[in-house]
């Protein structure tokens, strides 16, 4: 997103640069006004705090569990694959 | 091996820790049990398996229209992995280089819109109608701070979350997946996507603003 200098951001483009911020690729002086806009604004302070825990909350998140079948099924592949290479 | 599946570079080195044959193999690391898995070790093989199959299903679901074909493009890529393992030479993690091959294999399985229509989706992170006139919230942003507990957050949404993680765009919930749920970081995850990091980050954006509100609405819908 542009932003136009010198200019306070206000909170809708403030979740748009909540990503970036998190993943440190704010230039410093757009991150400067983000963390500003943080210090008086309640809400997107909340709202940073809300996507923290959603990405923790993401990754709490386990893939199913490999069943008894596929993992016989793999594990004949690789006997035969074996077999074959010796 | 296919053509199309990454080759470490020839002249890096390898960087292979000694193998310790005494550890029971389900703590033991990665590089340990490919050491083990070139000499034909078959609970070398199994412990891989059951480590990283669940992840590269649900990854490979994300390319393919069925769990079925899922299931194949995983199959299939077991045994590259099993018939390329010397030529793995841990340039890169051996996880980087076992989705790379997956992510191969799982887009000729699938069929996919090309990849100029990356970021087709410029939708907002939130709903403009929540903003007023001058861009600031209309009403007050609740506070999750009484959730904080993790395991409680977990057990409360997981249910919703999967669900909103299933409802991504492809190109959303690929990246979600491997940053958020496997915890892979940005530079592995554009290796094996082969994307850059500034497409990465506005796909992230997206696929992490979207299950945010998700869980939002999950809470408005409980009443809290
Ligand atoms: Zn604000």
């Amino acid at each position: 997103m542009l932003l136009r200098r010198r200019e306070d951001l206000v909170c809708q483009q403030v979740v748009e640069l909540v990503s970036d911020y998190l993943e440190g690729a704010l230039s410093r002086s757009n991150r400067k006004r983000f963390e500003a806009h943080l210090r008086v604004c309640p809400n997107c302070t909340n709202y940073l705090e809300q996507m923290r825990a959603t990405i923790r909350a993401t990754g709490t998140l386990t893939p199913d569990d490999l069943s008894p079948e596929a993992r016989a099924e793999l594990t004949d592949l690789f006997r035969n694959w074996r077999g074959e290479g010796s | 091996m296919a053509s199309d599946e990454p080759l470490p570079d020839a002249h890096t080195s390898t960087g292979w820790a000694p193998t310790l044959r005494t550890m029971d193999p389900a703590t033991e690391n990665d590089v340990e049990l490919l050491s083990r898995l070139r000499d034909g070790d078959e609970a070398a093989f199994v412990t891989l398996v059951t480590r990283y199959n669940g992840s590269m299903l649900r990854l490979a679901r994300t390319y393919v229209p069925s769990a079925a074909v899922a299931e194949e493009a995983v199959q299939d890529t077991w045994m590259g992995v099993v018939r390329g393992v010397d030529r793995f030479e841990g340039r890169s993690s051996f996880k980087t280089w076992l989705f790379r091959i997956l992510v191969n294999r799982a887009r000729s399985a699938g069929t996919r819109e090309p990849r100029d229509l990356l970021l087709t989706d410029d939708s907002p992170a939130v709903d403009p109608s929540r903003f007023d006139a001058g861009g600031a919230w209309a009403r007050p942003l609740e506070s999750w701070e009484t959730d904080a507990d993790d395991r409680l957050l977990a057990a409360t949404w997981s249910g919703r979350l999967r669900d909103a993680l299933g409802e991504l765009p492809p190109r959303q919930r690929e990246i979600v997946i491997l940053r958020d749920v496997e915890g892979m970081d940005s530079g592995d995850v554009c290796d094996v996507l082969g994307i850059s990091e500034g497409n990465q980050r506005v796909l992230l954006h997206r696929g992490r603003s979207r299950l945010r509100a998700a869980l939002e609405s999950e809470f408005e819908s409980r009443g809290r």
